[in-house]
């Protein structure tokens, strides 16, 4: 068996290492999917400062989307689907705890009592 | 591993010891390993998103990034990626010095990275906005030096797998090892996205 036969067999098992083409395609997206958000910021964002933010957040999801297609090569098929298992797994737990810890963190702030600002913060940690 | 294990195993997934002598799961076993440590980067990234806004009466992002330079430093990790994906191509023809070469350009832009993040923090630091100076720059220093140490250590992988194609070939065990750094490489420019996203630019909004 040749070398290259053995490594066509590797493919085969679910390692796709992708090709120049892909790889190429991705770069292209990313490359994209980054000088818009950059871009954007840079020169000032839109007059609502929440939808600039939110569509740089969309940049990233898609970005991150793309690669996971097109570098991490990522799909359902990988490992008989274990790959793609663990990280719907990983996506929620995080989405709960980012979403979690931010939400409860922000109420206990703005339900501190009125009196506990900064000056007597520094007061305290003097 | 004991025979009666490797039984137990083959029941929830197919091994296939005439494809992989070894190593069969070796790759989902690093992803379950790279999905752990995305867990530690959103503990990371849920303080930055609470202790984002604590200034302690200091300089905030404004004051402190230059997001010219982030873009320089994203395009330097953009491009290690894209050279690492030639390094996985070059291994599948079968080219052992096309491989090295394309490793070696990744590990250029690497530690291009590296320099232009530590040029950053000397920067900040000098200037007094140090990881003690307010929560927001505790959890700045803290979530950035976690990624830039993590492309340390790919970078110190790097070199070492270079090494060992250079002394042994593309050898099925350097070819796994491959598959392993490409995708912690490819995993670390995904948690990149996250930080030049939330740290950077919605600090710049």
């Amino acid at each position: 068996m040749s070398a290259e036969h053995a490594h066509a067999h590797h493919d085969d098992h679910g390692h796709d290492h992708g090709s120049h083409a892909s790889y190429l395609k991705g770069f292209v997206l990313s490359v994209i999917l980054t000088a818009l958000p950059f871009g954007i910021v840079m020169a000032g964002g839109f007059e609502s400062r929440a939808l600039t933010a939110v569509t740089v957040i969309g940049f990233a999801v898609v970005q991150i989307l793309v690669h996971m297609v097109y570098f991490l090569h990522m799909n359902g098929k990988q490992e008989e689907g274990w790959t793609m298992l663990s990280t719907i797994f990983t996506v929620v737990v995080v989405v709960i705890l980012l979403a979690g810890s931010i939400w409860v963190m922000y109420h206990m702030n703005t339900n501190m009592m009125p009196q506990m600002d900064h000056e007597m913060m520094q007061g305290i940690g003097s | 591993m004991s025979h009666a294990t490797t039984d137990t195993m083959g029941r929830y997934w197919e091994l296939e010891p005439h494809h992989h002598p070894e190593g069969a799961s070796t790759s989902l076993g690093f992803w379950v390993y790279l999905m752990s440590d995305c867990l530690m980067f959103a503990v990371l990234f849920a303080v930055y998103g609470v202790l984002g806004t604590s200034f302690a009466a200091g300089p905030g992002p404004k004051d402190l990034f230059d997001l010219e330079l982030v873009a320089v430093n994203t395009a330097m990790l953009l491009l290690s990626s894209i050279t690492f994906g030639f390094a996985m191509l070059a291994m599948g023809k079968g080219d052992k010095r096309g491989t090295l070469r394309w490793l070696a350009v990744t590990l250029f832009f690497g530690l291009c990275f590296l320099g232009i993040e530590l040029y950053e923090f000397h920067h900040l630091i000098h200037i007094g906005a140090g990881p003690q100076r307010s929560g927001f720059l505790s959890a700045f220093f803290t979530l950035v030096g976690t990624h830039g140490l993590h492309v340390t250590f790919g970078s110190i992988w790097l070199v070492t797998l270079m090494v060992q194609i250079t002394r042994t070939g593309l050898i099925p065990a350097n070819q796994r090892r491959m598959v392993c750094l490409s995708m912690f490489w490819h995993f670390l420019d995904v948690i990149w996205i996250g930080v030049f996203t939330f740290v950077y630019l919605l600090g710049m909004i």
